[in-house]
């Protein structure tokens, strides 16, 4: 039998790639016609191969048991690629860059001279109240004024088709070596679709990585010693990290592999002896970045390593510290930072933010629980928010305390109606939502991702993506229709 | 090469070697117990004696009977003389090294402990048991072949051969062992032929039964057996051999100097004495400074080579 798209309903939101049941937009017309000539045999054997390579290939993400130790889960994949037009992705791209170089010249202020707060664009009291704010990094002067030398900032499109920013991950942003096997794996069960899209390719980005972070090495040598760090196997994204270390050529080290010498540079033990560290790509947490300055009792990261950092010995991506502009609260004064650094209107506006710091905002905020979802300021995977609009009313009671209480700590949105696209489900295909996460990297120049992790609701109805709370993803073409 | 990587996979080799040879001598037990004549019970206990466990073992069990001791080789989850934790530890280690290995290590060591989870209660029947010890042996030779067959020979094949060959040298010693505390607690008449059978378990136990009898040409006598697994250096399982590879690996690494002389200090213990002639009490005082002199070897290495333990 033949895939049924007439029981495909868009429903009230936005479909990236149907318009009705019945009409497909231009950029999904060959896609539809292969899904039409395939038969729903054959397309739930393909989901099935992909699942199989996934599998063969390794591809997974820990999750880790009281009971049974740590488990790699194959990573959940939908094969239907989501395509993106690239003339829209151009815009979206320009509007990352745009907004990266201001986040980079946001935190290079904040550890400066705080002009944007002096001339009263940023509130003093947003920044005394942030918790990633890093007094330790006040006045350091990172290569290139960079201090997020790789961020993920997660793209969503709502009902008016529109793209919005959502947040931006500054720290320890994941998910891009997914983004890089999904390619893969969509190679081998749909190698004929590339025929006819071409998609633009996405693997040059371990390349541009390796390019990026050397570019932090004190030391001017060919090939400097670039690491990265992880905090070991029982991570959830240790494969990340041992892909992004593989295919970069580099040691995956872990904190007790490093040392910091009494000249304040930094070493790995390795069987020939020491041997001096240039670069660390580090994917832990400024907290337990180093017992010395931060918190004492981690045992994942290396005791002197800020001292090192700062006498200029040794290169860090993300710069400690970054994470002061990856806060919800600050995220909402984004677009102000573009207008502030860059004299330019923001190119991806942010999405509608009610910031409970200011009284009038936080009173539409209690009065509208109901239609909101708050969130707090750090936390991350979808944690610790308010679903407002199937959130019981003692939930609601408790978030309105807790806003009351800590007002700086919070911000509302409404709900957003992710756009959806179409996902194999069993042998047929269903609508799901999906957002994006493009990576963008800062050196001395500015590079985007060619599109993104698409992450997909794998369950019907739900808007969360987060692998964690059963997300899946997808391949993300950029293909170019021609037009503009 | 980092430290903690050469560690890894130093121990990587010598669980999977491990849990290859636990795997085996419990197949050899199992048939050993069909050729016995009637009214002789091989006794379970050497098993346990091998592999040094006796304290994790009588906290989880009361005697030493075929089925308790079975499970306990190849199922307990926590004690490093079963199959199944040697294989998790297996694949742990390479789980932080994988990116130095060949990829198909990694799949290998993860569907071997698949198996082992799913068919555990198979291994412990009496009639499921050949099927999977055979493909836990198999699957571990595969895997230390693929190793073997396509790693570059650098340093971290270096640290890998190590692993393989002091756990081999340590487990021949231990199967040696074994024999003599066979025939004590072995119940029962006609203990002179008792004894041959006990010598061909302990080939058998080291795929070293046709080796043997290509080099010896002879029936199995305990003074060839003895010669044989400690000084033959053609085979690879003897314990002279394992140790000629183990200098040969450290050869190759910078400042190796104190683990070839912890290496050279056994060899000597060794040659010096003459094997073949031993009697059981003097046998059993050899493989304890051998062991002792193994251990040796082992702290020096990880001395020289691996991190320092936490807090120094």
């Amino acid at each position: 039998m033949s895939v049924d798209l007439q029981r495909y309903s868009t429903g009230s939101f936005f479909d990236e790639m149907f318009v009705r049941s019945d009409l497909s937009r231009p950029h999904a017309k060959e896609l539809t016609r292969l899904l039409l000539s395939l038969g729903d045999d054959e397309l739930a054997a393909r989901q099935a191969s992909a699942d199989l390579a996934i599998k063969e290939m390794g591809i997974t993400f820990s999750v880790y048991s009281e009971d049974e130790g740590t488990i790699d889960r194959a990573w959940p994949f939908d094969i239907l690629p989501r395509i993106i037009p690239k003339a829209e992705w151009d815009r979206a791209e320009a509007g990352l860059k745009q907004r990266v170089r201001a986040l980079n010249m946001f935190i290079d202020d904040i550890y400066h001279e705080q002009r944007i707060v002096a001339e009263g664009v940023f509130p003093p009291e947003v920044l005394a109240k942030s918790k990633n704010f890093r007094p330790q990094c006040v006045g350091v002067s990172p290569p290139s004024s960079v201090w997020a030398h790789i961020c993920g900032s997660d793209l969503v499109r709502d009902r008016d088709g529109i793209i919005y920013l959502l947040e931006d991950n500054l720290r320890v942003p994941s998910g891009v070596s997914y983004m890089l096997e999904n390619r893969l794996v969509t190679k081998r069960v749909f190698p004929e679709l590339f025929d006819i899209y071409a998609p633009l390719p996405v693997d040059g980005y371990t390349a541009q990585l390796y390019d990026t972070l050397a570019q932090l090495s004190p030391r001017h040598t060919s090939r400097p010693e670039v690491v990265v760090l992880t905090p070991g196997m029982f991570n959830s994204a240790y494969f990340e990290h041992a892909y992004l270390a593989q295919e970069m050529g580099c040691q995956l080290v872990e904190g007790r592999d490093l040392f910091v010498d009494d000249d304040d540079c930094v070493y790995m033990r390795t069987v020939s002896g020491p041997q001096r560290v240039d670069v660390i790509y580090r994917r832990i947490d400024d907290d337990f970045l180093d017992p010395e300055v931060f918190r004492a009792e981690s045992t994942l990261g290396v005791r002197g390593l800020m001292r090192a950092w700062k006498a200029g010995k040794v290169g860090l991506a993300n710069a400690p510290g970054a994470g002061v502009a990856d806060d919800k609260v600050v995220y909402a004064f984004v677009p102000d930072f573009i207008r502030f650094y860059l004299d330019e209107e923001p190119q991806i506006p942010n999405v509608l933010t009610y910031r409970c710091l200011f009284e009038k905002e936080r009173n539409y905020v209690l009065a509208n629980l109901d239609k909101l979802v708050v969130k707090p300021a750090n936390e991350s995977g979808g944690y610790g928010m308010l679903m407002g609009q199937t959130a019981s009313s003692a939930e609601r009671e408790r978030f309105a305390a807790l806003i009351r209480a800590d007002p700086r700590n919070y911000i509302a949105q409404p709900t957003l109606g992710l756009s959806t696209v179409p996902t194999v489900v069993g042998r047929s295909v269903e609508p799901r939502h999906v957002d994006l996460r493009p990576f963008i990297l800062s050196g001395r120049t500015v590079q985007v991702t060619m599109g993104g992790l698409t992450r997909v609701a794998l369950r019907k109805g739900s808007l969360v993506v987060n692998s964690s709370q059963g997300g899946g993803s997808k391949d993300t073409w950029i293909v170019d229709t021609g037009d503009v | 090469m980092l430290s903690r990587v050469a560690e890894n996979v130093y121990w990587m080799c010598r669980y999977i070697e491990r849990a290859e040879n636990i795997a085996r001598v419990v197949a050899v037990t199992h048939n050993l117990q069909l050729d016995l004549p009637r009214g002789v019970t091989p006794g379970w206990k050497p098993l346990i004696d091998v592999t040094d466990a006796h304290a994790m073992y009588e906290a989880r069990h009361k005697d030493y009977g075929e089925r308790q001791v079975v499970r306990f080789l190849l199922g307990d989850p926590d004690s490093a003389s079963s199959v199944r934790c040697c294989l998790r530890r297996a694949r742990e280690n390479c789980r932080t090294v994988r990116d130095i290995l060949p990829r198909e290590a990694w799949q290998y060591l993860t569907e071997l402990q698949l198996y082992v989870d799913e068919n555990l209660n198979s291994g412990l029947t009496r009639s499921g048991r050949y099927a999977f010890l055979d493909r836990i042996i198999r699957s571990c030779q595969m895997t230390v072949g693929l190793l073997g067959s396509v790693m570059t020979r650098d340093i971290s094949y270096q640290f890998l051969r190590l692993g393989r060959n002091l756990e081999r040298a340590d487990m021949t010693t231990r199967f040696i062992d074994m024999s003599p505390s066979v025939r004590q607690s072995a119940k029962g008449p006609d203990l002179t032929s008792l004894e041959t059978v006990q010598w061909v378990n302990v080939l058998w136990s080291l795929s070293a039964y046709h080796m043997y009898r290509r080099k010896l040409r002879s029936q199995v006598q305990r003074e060839h057996v003895l010669w044989f697994l400690f000084k033959d250096d053609e085979f690879p399982r003897s314990f002279m051999h394992c140790l000629n590879a183990v200098e040969e690996s450290l050869g190759t690494l910078e400042n190796s100097s104190p683990c070839l002389l912890a290496v050279r200090n056994v060899v000597k213990d060794l040659e010096q004495v003459d094997v073949e002639t031993l009697e059981a009490r003097a046998l059993d005082g050899l493989v304890d400074l051998l062991q002792r002199g193994l251990m040796d070897i082992h702290e020096t290495v990880a001395r020289m080579y691996f991190l320092p333990p936490a807090g120094t």
